[in-house]
């Protein structure tokens, strides 16, 4: 059973093609990585898998709660750590914050901080935070490791990875950084200029010319 | 020192309907940044239907809910105009409200004619400092403090309050979480409605209301939102009896037909303070 199923997928910004016919699938409990340079159209995808931006052609099937953890964190600087959790529940209506909590211990003491006041790390932790408490069964991460000390990373990747061993939680990865991404992901996706343009087994794309290529704008 | 002060305490009267009108035009341009124009005509329209109430003999205190509920639903018609339709830029919405507020003249003029209207509020006279002050002037200041303490507990306290500073905050994150920024913006406007409703039932036994009486209402609380930074609809109390005493002292000392420029002179001199400050710390970044 898929999680997230993408069919031909196109999406416009007016004459500019952002995606051009991508097509994806996301298991359910699999973690799956989308790699790809600036401006391939990585973002574009989530935004659309979130329905903030407009498909022009193809189609997009979700299995269950779908919760998106944007690049540069979004958070609500000037609420608490515990307000952008809660608002996190929006949908869902489930707003005990206590099992996050649990979860990311760290947290628990900036709770009544302004969420804007923390280092990096801990804000791309509530950002991750908040996309749980909308209990999702599948989380779509974008540059979780934007800017972040490698330390910080691991963390977070060991944080993904706990939720999928432990909840079943899918994961679709958006990375520019491939390492952390084939490090984290079985299975990746490469993008380059709104296009799929490889995709298999993170140690095989790993080892392949392919991502190299698809940084560097060589790839057709 | 009497002149002074009575001209200090009939400024925070005033004040009070100006950090009303306000802290409404906060909220809408917060959470939509649209600059609603038509924040004036909600107070005339709820002064003119709680003069209209009450002439048809309907209590006091009655009159004056049904008429600032009637300011929340037009604030709530404002908003559909202005930012119903998905895609609508701030620049457009803003004309929209506009035309909104001329359409109220005609409204206005077509059901209560134009000629300025009042009604009487809290009768009797108490004494303050030795000053002889008319109960209307506490009233307005009592009422104005409990609506500023309603609007603190619900921006501070409950959900619906976070929910709204979320879209003000980072509207993009608050449509990921699910939030509807259209649906938020028109309770903004609903808000914005009843509180320029407040201030038009509020001011009207002080000073009688026209049909074009919005003009001014508008560039009060316009000028005091700006005093206040457009940043928390609470400063905004302040920002509006600073604008009050302020104009209160130009009225008593010079002319009050001063009032008016003082008031666009001092929004003007703010924004170009800030608007000069912002560039500076722009060419800092850059």
């Amino acid at each position: 059973m898929s999680a997230i199923e993408v069919d031909d997928l196109s999406v416009r910004y007016g004459a500019a093609t952002a995606l051009d016919g991508v097509s994806l699938r996301v298991a359910a409990g699999e973690m799956v990585a989308l790699v790809g340079a600036n401006g391939a159209g990585k973002s574009t995808l989530l935004n659309a898998l979130s329905g903030v931006v407009r498909s022009a052609r193809g189609s997009i099937k979700i299995e269950g709660r779908f919760a998106h953890v944007p690049e540069g964190r979004q958070l609500f600087p000037e609420l608490t750590v515990d307000d952008n959790l809660r608002l996190g529940a929006y949908r869902t209506r489930e707003r005990d914050t206590a099992w996050v909590y649990r979860l990311l211990p760290e947290l628990e003491r900036t709770a009544k901080q302004p969420a804007g006041s923390l280092s990096g790390g801990q804000q791309q932790m509530v950002a991750i935070a908040r996309g749980l408490m909308s209990q999702p069964d599948v989380l779509a991460v974008d540059e979780m490791s934007l800017g972040l000390a490698p330390l910080v990373v691991g963390k977070l990747s060991q944080i993904l990875k706990q939720l999928n061993a432990e909840r079943g939680l899918a994961v679709l990865l958006v990375e520019q950084s491939a390492r952390v991404a084939f490090s984290l992901c079985t299975r990746a996706y490469v993008l380059a200029s709104g296009r799929i343009v490889g995709s298999g087994a993170s140690e095989t794309l790993a080892g392949s010319s392919l991502v190299e290529s698809a940084y560097l704008g060589r790839a057709s | 020192m009497n002149a002074f002060l009575s001209y200090v305490l009939h400024g925070i009267a005033v004040g009070c309907g100006f950090a009303l009108l306000a802290s409404g035009i906060i909220i809408i341009y917060r959470v939509t940044r649209v600059m609603n124009l038509a924040q004036g005509t909600f107070g005339v329209m709820a002064a003119f239907t709680a003069s209209s109430l009450l002439g048809a003999g309907l209590q006091h205190g009655v009159s004056e809910i049904l008429a600032v509920s009637l300011a929340a639903l037009l604030g709530v018609v404002t908003g559909v105009v202005a930012i119903g339709k998905r895609g609508t830029t701030p620049q457009a919405a803003l004309i929209a409200t506009l035309g909104l507020g001329i359409l109220g003249y005609a409204v206005e003029i077509l059901v209560w004619g134009d000629q300025p209207r009042s009604f009487a509020g809290l009768g009797g006279s108490f004494e303050l400092f030795e000053l002889e002050l008319p109960k209307q002037y506490a009233l307005v200041a009592a009422v104005t403090v409990f609506v500023f303490v309603l609007l603190e507990v619900f921006f501070e306290r409950t959900y619906a309050g976070k929910v709204l500073t979320a879209c003000a905050s980072n509207p993009y994150a608050a449509r990921l979480v699910g939030i509807s920024i259209v649906r938020m913006g028109l309770a903004a406007f609903a808000l914005a409605g009843a509180l320029g409703g407040v201030a038009g039932v509020l001011l009207t036994p002080l000073s009688p209301m026209s049909y074009d009486s919005d003009v001014l209402l508008f560039i009060n609380g316009f000028a005091s939102a700006i005093l206040a930074g457009l940043k928390r609809p609470v400063l905004a109390l302040g920002g509006g009896i600073l604008l009050g005493v302020a104009e209160a002292l130009v009225a008593g000392y010079a002319k009050a037909s001063y009032q008016s420029a003082f008031a666009l002179g001092l929004t003007l001199l703010i924004l170009v303070v800030q608007g000069a400050r912002r560039t500076l710390v722009r060419s800092f970044e850059d």
